[in-house]
């Protein structure tokens, strides 16, 4: 898919409001097949709620989003079936705590894909494997690393063969030890070509895989750009403040992000 | 004590006897009031305002008078409206009545607990809100309230012992009779209440199990 210009997500003018507290002020976005999208910006900037919107997770109140030549916004959307087409990942992991991570990984297969047993195993099995955690397969989340649990949430959301991937601060929970190997999970992903937007604070990363970053604060995108215009040549005063403040935060720390991670 | 041994083992069929309707009408309310409680539970959180009105409403008003009333209304007073009942069948009515407003609360709490992000998470692979509901909300509801449930099984179970009042002649039944005919009440009461601490050993010891199972999957 890479390479190919298709438009994937388009999103226009999208406003959300909380009571009266506007979250999102007139936000739009496109997205093409196999593009990987960085979104950044200060706690309380509305990305979360953004790529919340993305999946019909929230309700919006102005704009429009599309998803290929389905409007998500449409009052007659069919949203389980379009949600199921988009793959979430939640800060906080949400594998489903009663349920064996084979069980997390096969509801969605048998429930909303309709397969047997025997095809969701398969489906599963191999996502697993692709996470590095096969050997996982019977055991509960409770069992599980902060790491291992977020790996595992990514292979339920893979198993669902998404058309696109949305990352809410993957690895914003997670001890500095496992933050690495979610990234590489996600780093895969990037070399297979899968489309990404990702809301993260893990800069290096954002710079490495991203083909294009938002920077957004206060509800607003304030500049979009390459990953390169971003980091290093940024238009906005606000936009450089806030890239030289996280590197500012950086500075002493004994591990590299870049390398490491 | 030969004596004592000697009178219990002469009345403990008739008291095993009585057991086996202590325990018929405690399995046949915990299992009326398991099912009224999760419908009344889900149309407390999950109806619309009539239904979380009246849900609201049976579950107050259950709780907020005695079980022993509720049982005479259900035996004596129903009857008066053209519904008759034998004593055991009014014991099972009565008991499940009452335990479903209890069921129904602990259920409900365990709904409540259920972290939300569990329900995102279930929308966000394309489950529908009502998928989401049957296989990851009440399912955590249901193992969230499991030690509050086993407390209420084990209360029911000692509870049944009002039936007697109906002239049940289940476990406390048997035993009044009993000691009416011979005058050895504290002999006869002992042996009964050693046959409710069996009982309940027994059920304790058997939830425990339950509980261990799930321990790790909340
Ligand atoms: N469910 C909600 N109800 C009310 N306000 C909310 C809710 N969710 C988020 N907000 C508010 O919306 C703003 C943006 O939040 P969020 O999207 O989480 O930002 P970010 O992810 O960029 O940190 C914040 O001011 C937050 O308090
Ligand atoms: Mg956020």
């Amino acid at each position: 898919m890479t390479g190919s210009a298709t438009q994937l997500m388009r999103v226009s003018h999208l406003t959300k409001r909380f009571g009266e507290h506007t979250v999102l002020d007139d936000v739009s976005l496109d997205v093409t097949a196999g593009e990987v999208k960085g979104i950044i910006g200060p706690s309380g900037a509305g990305k979360s709620t953004l790529i919340r919107c993305l999946n019909g997770l929230e309700p919006i109140d102005a704009g429009e989003i599309w998803l290929d030549d389905t409007e998500l916004t449409a009052r007659k959307a069919d949203m389980d079936a379009l949600r199921s087409r988009i793959g979430f990942v939640f800060q906080d992991f949400n594998l489903f705590t009663h349920l064996t991570v084979a069980d997390n990984l096969m509801l969605g297969l048998r429930r909303v894909r309709g397969l047997k047993r025997a095809e969701a195993e398969t489906i599963a099995r191999r996502e697993l494997d692709r996470v590095g955690l096969a050997e996982k397969w019977r055991a509960y989340p409770a069992e599980l690393s902060g790491g291992q649990q977020q790996r595992v949430s990514i292979a339920r959301a893979l198993a669902m063969q998404p058309e696109l991937m949305l990352f809410d601060e993957p690895t914003s929970a997670l001890d500095p030890e496992s933050v690495g190997s979610v990234l590489r999970v996600m780093r895969e992903l990037v070399a297979e070509g899968m489309t990404m937007i990702i809301v993260s604070h893990e800069m290096a990363f954002i710079e490495a895989v991203a083909d294009d970053v938002l920077f957004m604060a206060e509800g607003r995108v304030v500049e979009e750009g390459s990953a390169r215009q971003i980091f290093h040549e940024a238009r906005e005063q606000r936009t450089r403040g806030f890239i030289d403040g996280i590197a500012a935060a950086l500075v002493g720390e004994a591990d590299d992000p870049g390398q490491a991670r | 004590m030969s004596d004592w041994f000697a009178f219990a083992w002469a009345n403990l069929p008739a008291l095993l006897h009585g057991t086996v309707y202590t325990l018929e009408i405690w399995v046949v309310a915990m299992l009326g009031g398991f099912v009224a409680g999760w419908v009344l539970a889900v149309g407390r959180v999950y109806g619309d305002p009539i239904s979380r009105k009246l849900a609201t409403g049976y579950i107050e008003l259950i709780r907020g008078t005695p079980l022993l009333v509720q049982m005479f209304i259900v035996y004596q007073g129903l009857p008066q409206i053209g519904i008759v009942f034998s004593p055991l069948v009014a014991a099972m009515v009565a008991i499940g009545i009452n335990t479903a407003a209890y069921q129904a609360e602990y259920f409900r709490a365990g709904i409540r607990s259920v972290r939300p992000g569990q329900l995102a998470a279930g929308r966000a692979i394309g489950l529908t809100y009502i998928q989401t509901i049957g296989h990851i909300v009440l399912p955590q509801a249901w193992r969230i309230a499991l030690p509050q449930w086993s407390n209420e099984v084990i209360i029911e179970l000692k509870y049944t012992s009002v039936a007697f009042a109906i002239s049940v002649p289940e476990l406390m039944g048997q035993a009044k009779m009993i000691g009416a005919d011979s005058f050895k009440y504290f002999q006869i009461f002992l042996v009964a209440a050693m046959i409710y601490l069996v009982l309940v050993s027994a059920v304790t010891l058997l939830l425990d199990v339950i509980e261990r199972r799930y321990a790790l999957r909340q």
